[in-house]
């Protein structure tokens, strides 16, 4: 009992420190892949190739002063960013990362910290719960631009929740499970085996969404900075500003794992010769792949206009998504009968 | 432990649904409501019922309490003149109506510990998911059905009355 409270507490602890500062050096990836597309070196001066900049962006971030509005709802204001950064934080109990669970002394420890067979409902409602520190920061800031943002986002992110939703579905049929470790052990054995040969459909709406659930580019709306300053983060700083981005980050994390793990086999790898390659490095190397598309994206696409995005979200990727669900139904209905 | 924990979350939902009730501020009465959600959530994870515990967070909290937080943020409700409003004695009247009827089945039930059902060996345990999954599609197919039209009218209904008066040719 006490033994698997302290392995507990060590792999939470560990998974903590491994996100946190993936999140860090994931800015500091966005500005250089951003700026090496863009022909100039991005961060240059601290540290060598600027690898230290996280950390000075850390450094002045907690340094800054907390501004807090006068005609702010105070409360709800300090309370806001906690809301949006804790369930980002909590979809990674259910990611599996890796395949060898790690025995020491009595202490076994999986490469996941838990595995509930509602693992990816898990994920979806946590998502949905991080909307609310967007909507009540942009409300409790009492200002136009936050406002503006705040609804733009929410009514976003509860579009696209739908067309994720939906086309999850699709490899739940084939999996047959909601756990994350049983689809990842489903999809084994070579990269023709990877569920996104049968759902490419569905990958492509869950990568669509993902971006658009993050607020990304091309479906930053929520923070257009050309015309909503900074969209629902407008009065925030320091600190709470950052617990905001570190949200952003952690999602994009969350969403490029789900993507690993429901439609490139998770930790598998491509053939089964190249199998010495311990499992962690080839979940790794695909959830960075993912991360790269984000940055990518960012890059290439300009961004769209309010009711473009609406109207793509719920007549074109809506009706795709269920059919692709009422498809796969049938063929994998067919094919076990 | 497992009291203890029921304790919590029985609390807690009692007094976040009366901090509902009696917040001036529509927001803080939605933000009662999302921990009550939360709570029940954490009562259904209790009872082993996970299935249930998630999709009440992604259906309550995910999609119908967004869209009350909505509706108070577009609409701008007024928070001073949110008085106690006319239907009071009805309100008193279903309590009352509401408490008969619990008193009534807490007199009806047992007090001892049921012990749970043996475990038939042999056949691998179903999750919870699954459970619902097999329940749903055969034994209460109908009344699912019968839900799922009840849902789709509601569905058409909001369609025809947000287009307003519409010309069909």
């Amino acid at each position: 009992m006490l033994n698997d409270i302290l392995a507990a507490v060590i792999v939470i602890a560990g998974l903590l420190f491994v996100v946190l500062t993936m999140v860090a050096y994931l800015t500091y990836l966005e500005r250089k892949v951003l700026s090496f597309m863009q022909d100039r070196l991005g961060p240059m001066e601290v540290g060598p190739w600027g690898l230290l900049q996280p950390l000075a962006d850390g450094i002045k971030l907690i340094s800054k002063e907390d501004i807090i509005p006068q005609e702010a709802n105070k409360a709800i204001f300090k309370i806001a960013p906690i809301i949006s950064l804790v369930p980002a934080i909590l979809s990674f109990a259910v990611i599996p990362f890796g395949r060898d669970s790690f025995h020491f002394e009595g202490i076994t420890t999986h490469p996941y910290l838990t595995d509930i067979n509602i693992g990816m409902i898990y994920i979806l409602a946590l998502s949905s719960i991080g909307a609310y520190g967007i909507l009540l920061g942009g409300w409790a800031s009492n200002s136009k631009y936050s406002i503006m943002g705040a609804l733009r986002s929410a009514a976003q992110v509860i579009s696209y929740e739908l067309n994720a939703g939906m086309s999850i579905i699709g490899v739940l049929l084939l999996a047959g499970s909601l756990s994350l470790v049983k689809i990842e052990n489903a999809q084994q054995g070579g990269f023709w085996h990877w569920y996104i040969f049968p759902q490419i459909i569905a990958f492509v709406i869950y990568l669509i969404s993902g971006i658009a659930e993050t607020n990304r580019t091309p479906f930053d709306l929520p923070e257009a900075e050309s015309e909503l300053v900074a969209g629902f983060f407008t009065e925030y700083s320091g600190m709470r500003f950052s617990l905001y981005y570190l949200a952003e980050y952690a999602n994009m994390i969350v969403v490029s794992c789900v993507a690993t793990v429901l439609f490139l086999g998770g930790w598998g790898s491509p053939l089964p010769i190249l199998d010495f390659v311990p499992p962690v490095i080839w979940f790794m190397l695909k959830v960075y792949f993912f991360l790269f598309f984000f940055f990518w994206i960012r890059a290439t696409l300009p961004r769209l206009r309010y009711d473009q995005l609406m109207k793509f979200g719920w007549k074109i990727m809506l009706p795709l998504s269920f059919a692709n669900v009422i498809v796969t139904a049938f063929v994998v209905y067919m094919i076990r009968h | 432990m497992e009291i203890l924990s029921f304790v919590y979350f029985g609390g807690a939902i009692l007094l976040s649904a009366l901090m509902v009730v009696i917040f001036k501020n529509p927001l803080y009465s939605a933000m009662s409501l999302l921990s009550m959600f939360a709570h029940v959530a954490g009562l259904y994870v209790i009872l082993e019922a996970e299935f249930l515990a998630g999709v009440q967070l992604l259906v309550y909290a995910g999609a119908i309490l967004v869209l009350y937080i909505f509706v108070v943020m577009l609409l701008n409700v007024q928070t001073q003149g949110r008085v106690l409003q006319k239907q009071a004695p009805v309100v008193f009247g279903a309590a009352v109506v509401a408490a008969v009827e619990v008193a009534f089945l807490i007199s009806r039930s047992h007090f001892y510990p049921e012990l749970p059902p043996v475990p038939q060996p042999g056949v691998p345990p179903l999750g919870n998911t699954e459970m619902i999954g097999m329940v749903l599609y055969t034994k209460y197919l109908f009344p699912f059905e019968i839900a799922s039209l009840v849902l789709l009218i509601a569905l058409v209904g909001a369609i025809v009355m947000a287009k307003g008066k519409l010309k069909f040719r």
